[in-house]
């Protein structure tokens, strides 16, 4: 019942996001038909190519239409400026953004969980007041403000990372040593734009495992541990650990979403050609068919992911299932 | 209609319902994003530091507040009052001729040629940093204040009916709600700005649209709680109409619930206008806007002359924080702990 109820409200939801971005096409300025037909175009000739794009069609028959080219033939128009095709600068573009969400995610879990794992031994204590008082920065702070003073200091002063020109992931190398050279390369040219996406996310995940951490050391299994001896960084680790990390999950799971957003002003910062800097370059330019075909890519990946979050958490929480099931 | 709504649940300031429920702990769109992390990371902060000797100092608002509301105060003032301040450069106005060379990217305390100090020094095109960087406050502090105020007016509306009357309003609401949260936030508003055009105005209408869904989870979310408490019961038993018990009972205790987000919101709103004037979709260049300034002071690092970014940052940054802690102190003076509502 629970997932079917989900799946339900999925599809609505795809359907609403979908429509979305087919109206986002019409409402930009600039119609299709005076943009193709050029200077000097009659009525006629007007008419013509309107009839031919199918633009005299009512919305939803233009609607279904569109759907079917974007579900069935993978089409989803090509650029007015330089005639790419979305879907193919999509596809070229796609791998870029994913990698670098995912090495930002992985730096934020690498660092917010041991962070946490440290505040909770001694809440309260010296390293929880730093790490409360870095996690407030690091929140309220935008991460475009963030690439400017680490390119400052790793890019321009220091020279450790660089600013710009990535170097892009090649599989099937020849040898392993090239292999592993170009994954380190990638690896280094990519972490400064990943720490940027990563810190606001560390810190969300950092006081968010504390604090359930904190309430889990209340339990009486924990105090059983402690009677028996154990000891309080293996009480931590090995009882604790595991059952804080319900909002840790969620949060990582919707914070995906939430990163590629981020994407879009870091990789135009440190020059990446990912989604994020086609949909910038997309606005700049004013160019359609590219911003719709991102819009509805990065909108549908992320109502896909809450999705999955939903469900992964009902079923890591039978409470949930029951109570959404019941109500 | 069940007795209890489903998605009532006092313990969370998040009464988020279907698909993207969960996603209030975190809201897309990195910075715009903050803001509904940024609340639960202050309430589950909070839960355990509010001791019994908090409990008596947190009736005073402390010097950190008076120190971070006067900066944004000072700033306000200033900004109001740019085109009238005396020994104030005009901030699109560059040196010509032999001059232009010489005073291109001076950095702060240089003096000009013409014998002026530039204070806060100048950009790549030889324009006072002081004064661009107070106009630029004006479209930050104009857009941050205007979205988040009539995202209050428009989103606490829709909050208050939606948690006042429940069933199909209720539903309604929140699924509009819900599909302005499925789109990260920063998208949302850069298409809302590509379909309108750039410019204040168009900037101000997309940070409404994006703050609308927030405010207006957070105030059904305390509309809910309230108007099941006894003094609503009582108001409604002694035959008070649907409008007085709205107006009267409810909208004063969920507007001071909402108030401490009031600034939180502001920081999120100017953080936003930041990325898009820094993509260019903010307002028309030359005027200044912060944004626009981090933006073009990009190749600046690299040539070195790093102050010239740092100049707007370091306004931007020290007024997210002042914003931040206005908002921290006052909720910890309401004495607002979302269990506690």
């Amino acid at each position: 019942m629970f997932v079917v109820k989900k799946l339900a409200q999925l599809v609505a939801v795809l359907i609403v996001v979908s429509f979305f971005s087919f109206t986002l096409l019409t409402l930009l300025p600039g119609d299709a038909v005076t943009v193709r037909c050029g200077v000097g175009c009659t009525q006629e000739q007007a008419d013509e190519l309107r009839t031919e794009l199918g633009l005299d069609q009512p919305i939803p028959v233009q609607y279904a239409k569109w759907l079917k080219a974007v579900v069935v033939d993978r089409d989803l128009q090509a650029s007015t400026v330089d005639q790419q095709p979305v879907a193919e600068a999509l596809r070229q573009r796609l791998p870029v953004t994913l990698e670098l969400v995912v090495y930002a995610q992985l730096i934020a879990l690498l660092v917010g969980i041991p962070a946490a794992l440290l505040s909770a031994r001694k809440p309260g204590g010296a390293f929880d007041r730093i790490a409360t008082l870095f996690a407030a920065l690091f929140i309220s702070i935008p991460n475009y403000v963030f690439a400017f003073v680490l390119i400052l200091l790793f890019a321009v002063t220091w020279q450790i990372f660089p600013a710009a020109n990535y170097t892009n992931l090649e599989w099937l190398m020849p040898d392993v040593g090239a292999q592993l050279s170009n994954l380190w390369e990638n690896l280094r040219s990519l972490f400064l734009p990943a720490l940027c996406l990563a810190l606001a996310e560390m810190a969300v995940y950092s006081r968010v495992l504390r604090n359930d951490l904190i309430s889990t050391l209340q339990e009486d299994y924990v105090m059983m541990a402690r009677a028996k001896g154990l000891s309080p960084s293996y009480i931590l680790r090995r009882h604790a650990l595991r059952p804080s990390t319900f909002s840790l999950i969620t949060l990582a799971g919707i914070n995906m979403g939430r990163l590629i957003g981020g994407t879009i002003i870091i990789e135009a910062i440190f020059n990446i050609n990912g989604v994020g800097s086609y949909v910038a370059q997309a606005i700049i330019k004013r160019d359609g068919p590219p911003l719709q075909g991102a819009v509805l890519v990065i909108a549908t990946g992320y109502v896909l992911i809450n999705f999955a979050v939903d469900l992964l958490y009902a079923v890591l929480d039978p409470r949930i299932r029951h109570a959404r099931a019941t109500s | 209609m069940p007795e209890q709504h489903p998605d009532f649940d006092p313990e969370t300031l998040d009464g988020g319902s279907g698909l993207v429920g969960v996603s209030s702990l975190a809201v897309e769109g990195g910075l715009l994003a903050g803001e509904e992390a940024d609340i639960e990371l202050r309430r589950l902060a909070d839960e355990d530091d509010l001791g019994a000797a908090d409990e008596v100092a947190k009736k005073k608002l402390g010097v950190v507040f008076w120190i971070a509301a006067g900066w944004v105060i000072l700033l306000a003032l200033l900004a109001l009052l740019a085109p009238v301040l005396p020994g104030l450069a005009d901030p699109v106005e560059q040196p010509r001729g032999t001059d232009a060379l010489l005073e291109k990217s001076l950095p702060p305390l240089s003096t000009r040629v013409d014998g002026d100090l530039a204070v806060l020094g100048t950009d790549n095109l030889g324009r006072d940093q002081l004064s661009r960087v107070i106009y630029g406050a004006r479209v930050s502090l104009a857009v941050g204040f205007g979205s988040v105020f009539l995202g209050t007016l428009i989103g606490g509306t829709i909050g208050l009916m939606a948690g006042y009357f429940r069933g199909r309003l209720d539903t309604g609401f929140m699924a509009a709600m819900d599909i302005l949260l499925a789109f990260p936030a920063l998208l949302l508003a850069l298409s809302i700005v590509a379909i309108r055009g750039k410019g204040l105005v168009n900037a101000l209408i997309a940070l409404t649209v994006v703050a609308i869904p927030t405010i207006a989870r957070l105030t059904r979310a305390n509309t809910l709680v309230f108007s099941q408490r006894e003094f609503v019961v009582a108001a409604r038993t002694l035959g008070a109409s649907h409008t007085r018990v709205i107006t009267k009972e409810i909208l004063p205790n969920t507007f001071l619930a909402l108030l401490p987000f009031i600034p939180l919101g502001i920081a999120v709103a100017i953080a936003a206008e930041g990325a898009l004037a820094y993509l260019g979709q903010s307002v028309e260049l030359p005027d200044p806007s912060w944004g626009a300034m981090i933006s073009e002071g990009r190749p600046q690092l690299d040539e070195g002359n790093w102050w010239v970014p740092m100049v707007p940052i370091a306004f931007l940054v020290v007024t997210l924080i002042s914003l931040n802690l206005v908002g921290d102190r006052l909720r910890e003076y309401f004495g607002i702990k979302e269990g506690s509502l």
